[in-house]
Order: C-alpha cells, then sequence, then structure tokens
C-alpha cells in the first residue's frame, strides 16, 4: 500500500436484505495496481462486496470510493468497473468479435474502431481465429478468455471477476490462473477477484481478504494470512492446521508460555490481545511438524501413530495424542531420506519447527 | 434384439389403437382436402381432378364476399396478433424482471386465466360490455376483441423462452455501459425473439380462426373468414368451402413451420 493510489475504499460498508446482514461494516483499500482476492466460504459475503463495487446491489450504508471519486450511488453503466461473470454472460446472439466490441460501442466508439481494438483483445487472449464464432462454439477455457477480453477491451479501471475459474477443470483452472496474473500484469489494471478456493487466492494474489459471516477475518499477503493466521476461523480455512486448546501462563520478551489440558508446557511467539490467563487455540501446520520416537526437547507430544495417507508427493501421518486430539504430520517425499516414517501402532513424539505454534485470538 | 415387455409397443392392440386415433384425428382433414380438388358439383360424388373450386374461390359469384371476408380476417389477425405480442412482451417483461412482488402469482393467474375461461362465455361478456358503453359493432370491436383474447396466447411463448434467460446478460450489457434501454433492445429483446415470433404465430392462428367471439362482436354485415364459411355453408355445403378450408388449412401449417424451424434453429445455438 506505501505510496500507491487507492483504487478502491471501502467504508463502514453494510448490506442488508430486509432483516438479514449480508455484510457487516466492511472495510478496506485495495491498491492501485493490486491483485486483490476475497476469499471465504459461500454466504460469507464476498460476492455481495463485489456486486456493490460492480453496481448490482446497492450500498446500505457507508461509501465505495473509486480513486477517490464516490461511486456507491452511480448505476453500473457509469462506473469505469467491468466485470467477468461466473457463468461469463457471453451474449449468445453475438460472435466472438461483437461481444468484445460492445462494451466499446456503448461507450459511443465506431463500429470500426470498436471492432479493431475488440481484435487487439481477442490478440492478447490468443483467440484472433475465433472471432466469428458464436460463444456456444467455444470451450469453457475458450469463453473465459473472451468474457476476459470483453470486461479489458473498455479498459476499466477496476477489473471485478466472480469466480470466473470455477467451472473449468483442474488443469485449464491452474493455465488460467497463471494467465490471469500475467493479463493482470502486463495491462496494469487492478484485479478484485472472488473465490472460494484458498489455493487459488494463495497462489495469484497480492493480498487476500479472507470473509466469513459477512465479516472481514483477515487482510494480508498470502504468506501473512498462511504462517501468521489471526484467528482460528482463518488459521482453519486456509490450508489445513491442527488445533490445540491451550492456556496462557506467562508472557515475556515476546514469548508466551503455555500448557496444555494436561500440564504439557508450550511456548510460542505472544499475540498482540492475548493475555495471561486466557483459554485460546494454538494452530500447528501439518508440515512444519515432525516425528521421532524419541522426545527431541522438551516440548515434543507424546502420541501413538494411528496411519498412513500416501498422497504423492508427501505421506501424511496420524498421530493421536497423549495430551490433545489426532494430529496431522505431513512428510514430504523428497525428504525420505531424512525422515523415517512410522507404522501404526508406534510410540512416537511430535516435534515443532521453531515458529511454527500460533495463538488465535478466537 | 431381445424385446422388453415394458416397452409400451409390445402390448397388444397398441398398433391398432393408434391407427384409429390417427384416422379418427386426420380423415376429415384429408376428406375435405382431397375432395376440394374434385371436378364434380357434389361434395360426395368424385369426379376427377380439377382447380375449378379453388377458381370459384377466387373468381366465381360468392368471390367477392370471400376476398372482403378473408381481407378483413388477415387485416384483423395481423393487427391483433401484432398488438397483443407486445402487451404480452411487456407482461414478461414486467413479471419476470420486477423480482419478487406482492400479488404475482395472481398476476400470473390473471393472465392466463382467459385460456381457461369457456369461450362463450368471454363472448357473451365481451357483446354485454360493448352494448354496455354503446359501442358501435364493426371491424372495430371484432379487433379489440381479438387483442384481448390474444393476448394469453402470445404471453405463454414469450414468458417460457424469458424465464430461460439469466438476468447476469442484462447486467453484462450495463456493466459494459449500456443503458437500460440499450439493454433491453439490444441483449434482451434478440433473446427473447424466438419466443416472440412464437407467440405473434399462435396469436395470429387463433384469430385468424376464431368464430364464436367473431360472430358475438361483429356487426351487422361484417364478415370474417370464419363466419363467412358458417354463413355460406347455412346454405348447403358446397366444394368451394372445401377450397377454402384447405387454403386456411395450408396458412396454419405454414405457420406453425415456421415457429417449429425458428425454435429449432434457436436450440442448436
Amino acid at each position: 500500500m506505501e505510496n500507491r493510489d487507492i483504487a478502491i475504499d471501502v467504508k463502514n460498508a453494510v448490506k442488508r436484505y430486509g432483516t438479514f446482514t449480508a455484510l457487516k461494516q466492511i472495510s478496506l483499500s485495495i491498491a492501485d495496481n493490486e491483485f486483490f482476492t476475497l476469499l471465504g466460504p459461500s454466504g460469507c459475503g464476498k460476492t455481495t462486496l463485489l456486486r456493490m463495487i460492480a453496481g448490482f446491489e446497492d450500498v446500505t450504508e457507508g461509501t465505495i470510493h473509486l480513486y477517490g471519486e464516490e461511486i456507491a450511488n452511480l448505476p453500473p453503466n457509469k462506473r469505469p468497473v467491468n466485470t467477468v461473470f461466473q457463468n461469463y454472460a457471453l451474449f449468445p446472439h453475438m460472435d466472438v468479435l461483437e461481444n468484445v466490441a460492445f462494451g466499446l460501442e456503448m461507450r459511443g466508439w465506431s463500429k470500426r474502431d470498436a471492432k479493431a481494438k475488440a481484435g487487439q483483445m481477442l490478440e492478447l487472449v490468443q483467440l484472433t481465429q475465433f472471432a466469428k464464432r458464436k460463444p456456444a462454439q467455444l470451450s469453457g477455457g475458450q469463453q473465459q478468455r473472451v468474457a476476459l477480453a470483453r470486461a479489458l477491451a473498455p479498459e476499466p479501471k477496476v477489473l471485478l471477476l466472480d469466480e470466473p475459474l470455477s467451472a473449468l477443470d483442474l488443469k485449464l483452472r491452474k493455465a488460467m490462473q497463471l494467465e490471469l496474473k500475467h493479463l493482470q500484469r502486463e495491462t496494469g489494471i487492478t484485479f478484485i477477484f472472488v473465490t472460494h478456493d484458498q489455493e487459488e487466492a494463495l497462489t495469484m494474489s497480492d493480498r487476500i481478504a479472507v470473509m466469513s459471516a459477512g465479516e472481514l477475518q483477515q487482510l494480508g499477503t498470502a504468506r501473512e494470512i498462511y504462517e501468521t493466521p489471526r484467528n482460528t476461523f482463518v488459521a482453519d480455512f486456509i490450508g489445513e492446521t491442527n488445533l490445540l486448546e491451550v492456556s496462557v501462563d506467562k508472557i515475556a520478551e515476546g514469548r508466551a508460555t503455555c500448557h496444555l489440558g494436561g500440564g504439557h508446557e508450550l511456548t510460542c511467539n505472544a499475540v498482540e490481545g492475548i493475555n495471561v490467563g486466557a483459554k485460546v487455540r494454538m494452530s500447528l501446520r501439518p508440515e512444519r511438524l515432525f516425528i521421532s520416537d524419541a522426545a527431541t526437547e522438551s516440548e515434543s507430544l507424546k502420541g501413538r501413530v494411528v496411519e498412513n495417507i500416501f498422497a504423492g508427493t508427501d505421506i501424511t501421518t496420524i498421530v493421536d495424542l497423549a495430551e490433545g486430539p489426532n494430529f496431522s504430520v505431513r512428510t514430504s517425499n523428497s525428504d525420505r531420506g531424512n525422515r523415517r516414517i512410522f507404522e501404526p501402532g508406534n510410540d512416537v513424539f511430535v516435534n515443532m519447527e521453531h515458529g511454527a505454534a500460533r495463538l488465535l485470538i478466537d | 434384439m431381445p424385446s422388453n415387455s415394458f416397452d409400451i409397443k409390445s402390448y397388444r392392440g397398441f398398433q391398432a389403437i393408434t391407427i384409429l386415433c390417427l384416422i379418427i384425428l386426420y380423415a376429415p382433414l384429408i376428406v375435405v382436402m382431397i375432395y376440394s380438388f374434385n371436378a364434380s358439383k357434389s361434395i360426395t360424388v368424385w369426379e376427377g381432378l380439377s382447380l375449378r373450386w379453388y377458381a370459384d374461390v377466387f373468381t366465381g359469384p360468392e368471390s367477392g364476399k370471400f376476398k372482403l371476408a378473408a381481407w378483413n380476417s388477415f387485416l384483423i389477425a395481423t393487427i391483433a396478433a401484432t398488438v397483443a405480442t407486445t402487451i404480452a412482451t411487456l407482461a414478461a417483461t414486467g413479471m419476470i424482471r420486477a423480482g419478487k412482488f406482492r400479488l404475482r402469482n395472481l398476476s400470473y393467474g390473471l393472465i392466463s386465466l382467459p385460456l381457461m375461461v369457456p369461450e362463450i362465455v368471454t363472448a357473451v361478456a365481451t357483446l354485454i360490455f360493448f352494448n354496455a358503453i354503446a359501442f358501435e359493432r364493426g371491424l372495430m370491436t371484432i379487433l379489440l376483441a381479438h387483442i384481448a383474447f390474444c393476448i394469453p396466447f402470445a404471453y405463454l411463448p414469450i414468458s417460457a423462452r424469458m424465464q430461460g434467460i439469466e438476468d447476469s446478460y442484462e447486467q453484462a450489457a450495463l456493466d459494459l455501459y449500456a443503458t437500460k434501454r440499450q439493454a433491453f433492445t439490444k441483449i434482451l429483446m434478440p433473446l427473447m425473439m424466438p419466443g416472440i415470433i412464437s407467440g405473434f404465430l399462435l396469436a395470429f392462428i387463433v384469430s385468424l380462426d376464431d368464430f364464436i367471439i367473431t360472430n358475438f362482436v361483429k356487426g351487422a354485415g361484417v364478415e370474417t373468414l370464419p363466419t363467412a364459411i358458417f354463413g355460406a355453408v347455412k346454405q348447403g355445403i358446397k366444394p368451394n368451402i372445401m377450397a377454402i378450408s384447405t387454403m386456411l388449412l395450408g396458412v396454419s401449417v405454414v405457420m406453425v413451420t415456421i415457429s417449429y424451424f425458428i425454435s429449432k434453429k434457436d436450440q442448436k445455438s
């Protein structure tokens, strides 16, 4: 955000449908030229927020500014933002070129100029040879690219993408993720991307806003959100994690000393807002844990192996902890030389890398 | 291929019943069509192939009456279908795009109910209405009555079509700087067009062959084809009636065929 213009500034935005509140006081700023993702499960309000920025939903309370200009009361056709719809919404009665030229013509471009520019956009998404086809004659991935070209052609200040990859199969989705990222860099347009797929969000975004139940849970870079989740929802929703119930005994020099139900002691980085005496959860990512047959340090957790799950690149070992729930421990298959895989029934210790434990606010 | 005992085709008598039904449905029509090409003056005795009754329709002693009636019929059907289709299009847009509003189901019922009301009741009611407001009967009363009863026929295919159009198309148009009017004329209208054409053709045919309501509300001396045919038949059935009927049947078949091909082409794209 440093020294960059703010593209979209949402302040205290509230959306109510009758008595149901879909968005509860959301405030966030999206920087110019940023790939910003709204991430959350279905019904969390992310699409509602996107549609409020596009102009398809009115704002019950609060303001939305686009490069300093208040847009919350403008109709969608007066906002210099364009949307890539989840189902693409390509006009079925127009060919690909006419679809891409539509926005330009509506902006008052002559048919000739609009078609010329639409042709350039089709080049950008490598669909030049399909210009005369109808949308129904294209594959899902091709339709997706037409929708992108159509939304980008009028050079919007911000491009809104509403789960545009959800209808594609896995391989194509991965390829499109990279293509989208490149397109964003090439065009320099601010992208706001809505998805429920946390992996997609982590791969593509400069910053991610994690939402749940109409509220903003955490805002940060992919790394920040993954490595220092603020609360249980974020820790659980982004990637996989193991959760332990702990009580905080002592906080000193940025370190918190906690104990488990059975009295076992653990230390980790202190978190602002969590004080001595608090009963909170601790998050431990499975890939930052390792198993040994002897305790490597006092903090090692005792347990018994339940089973091993082979999943291609890695093996997940489920360990039943003596003082806690079942834990997942992930061992990379490239690490096989160094790590021993224990058999079900073996008594083991689960050890954590330094900094692996993270206290969660709620 | 092993026969499937649950296949309806294997039921005994299936074939016979099918053929019987088809004969009952189509034999009279086929007889009329064949005898319209009869050279004889009699409607029952076949004397050879001839187009004389078709010529008689256009140049015979009754040709003036039939030509005027045909002109009236096509004029009324064209105007009534056009106006009814326009109203039905606007009604469908309002009903389906206005979101959920109170009395929406009731509105839908009110538009479709005339289809269920016995036509004779509508005819009597319309006649009483025109009398009550002292509206002089003539072509105009026929036209107004036709517009009214054509609306539900036009509405059905149009609203069916419109229900299949997601509103994201209009949203995409608005998002791409179209005004609401442009979103309607450039996106929604072309997408609705197959439904609108079907609705128009249906309304046209229904208006063209309406007899009961027309007969009640028409003024003295004003005839449409169905009432003119009925008048002529009362004085005895002549083969020229068969020729007119066959031509009317031809018009209907053409219209239905057009409607069929439009919807088929639409399904492909």
